[in-house]
């Protein structure tokens, strides 16, 4: 047990002896989590939109209007010719195209149904497809509202029948706020990216330097070195987590509605995970550079298959079963449910468990994997 | 196996794939004994010492260190030896004081114990006015000299040096091995590798190593007289040029 203390003084000795730690665990992680928080906002404004009115009536005027009063489309000016606003398509300046063709207003009231085309660049999926979407609801709404206008016109008087009118009710994120969606996610994916780095650097450092040989001949026992490495970047874990919430609270006022200590329990789950597969991965590379790439391979796979930036429901079932051994997917969905929701440590207990044998089994691996005997 | 030698080893061998890095190789080292053990690059030195001190499991053959058995007690032998590397290994980046904390209490000292060890250390080595830098701002000689006090630091019944000497002026070379005498003066056996052979007169007895096995064995003084030559290095070469 004395020996473990040495060990754990030694490290934290050694990590804040390196000058760059000290900004890595307090200001970088305050900086992604402002400018991801910003930028990685899944709200999509600013959709290119060319409007080709060959009408020119009262109808496609209010149309228009309708749309220039949404703050979502940028309107991009292709005349009135549809081959102009295509040609913008394929330079890329024009997501979508409006066509409204002659004869609208005049079809419309006299055959009850006008058309009106849309064409959407389904090369920016998300853009593209979003965009026609709040542009199908703000048709519909003018359609609607022409209806009523023209009814007294219209040939055949129709009594608008019974209708279902949808009310939406945004629960846990009444505002549809997106850096409260994304904020708590983006706490728990850096809070393991940069502990497993940490971690994966240090074994291999000192295989690196040559150290370790002399650890190597000393009375340390296998789990007592790797455990003291372990504990130090534990504790700077849970300490960038506070960080980390503090700014999320101070900076974007993040909901927290669950209780705290489920957050950190958790945390401390899942850095023991991340940390198990970090120094496996230490054990593993003959290099810091290789522990780095190796490192990299995971924490590309774990970020963009956590549900961080995509829901994980609507990936393919196989994809979906692969987020299961992921700890940064665990971890994104503990910070939202219980910081976002409310949710209690029942609500979360799959995650805690989930998590707790990934750690098991990685610590597993790493002790096996870290040999004192060549 | 109760014996009274420091170490002993009956044809120890290791075996990587086809290649014998070490073949059969026996020798005894006596108590408090300056043991030299002398080989060409590549000869299988540092794989036998890693066997000796039990980072590498012998493919065959037997061998005890202090006497605790090196197959199936190495972490006891771990508790009664020093070992110094080829490559050096403080920790550069702690200060000369940390790194003497950090191995007393990974060797299990008492709290009172590493101060006075601390204390002597610094004394002996001079290192009052650097005692609290980092090691990595210490001149090569010194560094090497810190390693072999850090190495002993809980007293080991024996001490393993892979090329102490490597790459320092012949100042420090003699300080170096005033401290190896001093240290063998209080009991402790001192198992060396060298390269330097004015080094290897200064041991008690030498083995030399030539592709895995050893070849000859004895005192400096009987090896000069059995090769028929006048300086140690002769002997080194009639043997490495075979």
């Amino acid at each position: 047990m004395r020996r473990l203390l040495f060990i754990v003084r030694k490290e934290f000795i050694q990590i804040f002896r390196n000058k760059a730690i000290l900004p890595l665990i307090t200001l970088v992680p305050i900086i992604q989590l402002i400018v991801l928080s910003y930028a990685a906002d899944n709200e999509v404004r600013n959709v290119q939109l060319a409007i080709v009115d060959q009408d020119h009536s009262a109808y496609s005027r209010l149309l228009i209007s309708k749309i220039r009063a949404s703050d979502r489309f940028i309107l991009v000016d292709a005349g009135a010719s549809v081959a102009r606003a295509k040609e913008g398509m394929q330079l890329g300046e024009v997501d979508v195209v409006l066509s409204i063709p002659p004869q609208f207003e005049k079809d419309f009231l006299r055959y009850k149904s006008g058309e009106i085309q849309l064409l959407v660049d389904a090369i920016n999926g998300q853009q593209a497809t979003v965009g026609a979407g709040y542009l199908s609801a703000i048709i519909q709404s003018f359609s609607q509202e022409i209806r009523e206008d023209a009814a007294p016109m219209l040939a055949v008087q129709k009594r608008a029948g019974p209708q279902i009118k949808l009310e939406h009710a945004y629960w846990f994120n009444e505002e549809l706020n997106y850096k409260h969606f994304m904020a708590p996610g983006i706490m728990g994916e850096l809070v393991t990216i940069l502990v497993m780095l940490l971690t994966a650097m240090n074994i291999v450092r000192e295989r690196e330097v040559g150290t370790i040989e002399q650890i190597n001949v000393t009375p340390i026992r296998k789990w007592q070195f790797i455990l003291g490495k372990m504990i130090p970047f534990l504790i700077i874990g849970l300490l960038l987590l506070t960080i980390g919430l503090t700014a999320g609270k101070l900076l974007f006022d993040v909901p927290m509605r669950g209780n705290l200590i489920v957050v950190f329990a958790y945390c401390l789950v899942n850095l023991a995970a991340v940390l198990g597969l970090g120094l496996f991965i230490s054990n593993l590379s003959d290099t810091q550079q290789q522990a780095m790439f190796t490192t990299f391979f995971f924490v590309i796979i774990f970020i963009l298959m956590s549900g961080l930036f995509t829901p994980i429901e609507s990936m393919p079932q196989w994809a979906q079963w692969l987020t299961v051994p992921n700890p940064i997917a665990h971890f994104v969905n503990v910070m939202r449910s219980v910081l976002l929701k409310g949710s209690s440590f029942s609500d979360v207990s799959y995650n805690f468990w989930v998590t707790g044998i990934l750690a098991v089994v990685f610590n597993f691996a790493a002790v096996k994997s870290y040999r004192k005997v060549v | 196996m109760k014996n009274e030698y420091a170490i002993q080893a009956i044809d120890l061998t290791k075996k990587f794939g086809d290649f014998t890095a070490v073949d059969a190789i026996s020798f005894d080292v006596e108590k408090g004994e300056i043991f030299g053990f002398l080989g060409a690059n590549g000869a299988g030195k540092t794989t036998a010492i890693k066997m000796l001190i039990g980072l590498s499991k012998p493919s065959s053959g037997q061998a005890t260190i202090a006497g605790y058995d090196v197959y199936s007690q190495t972490e006891l032998i771990k508790e009664h030896i020093g070992y110094m590397s080829q490559k050096f290994s403080l920790y550069e980046d702690l200060t000369v004081l940390q790194n003497i904390r950090f191995y007393g209490g990974v060797y299990g000292l008492s709290r009172k114990r590493i101060k006075e060890k601390s204390a002597e250390i610094i004394e002996r080595l001079n290192l009052e006015a650097n005692a609290r830098k980092v090691v990595a701002d210490l001149p090569l000689g010194w560094k090497q000299r810190l390693a072999f006090a850090v190495a002993s630091v809980h007293d080991p019944a024996i001490i393993f040096l892979d090329e102490p000497t490597g790459g320092v002026d012949p100042a420090t070379r003699r300080q170096f091995w005033e401290m190896i005498y001093e240290t063998a003066s209080r009991g402790v056996t001192i198992f060396v590798t060298t390269h330097y052979m004015d080094e290897a007169e200064y041991c008690d007895r030498i083995s030399i190593m030539v592709d895995g096995k050893i070849e000859a064995l004895g005192k400096p003084g009987a090896l000069k007289s059995q090769f028929e030559a006048s300086h140690m290095e002769e002997v080194f070469l009639k043997l490495a040029r075979g």
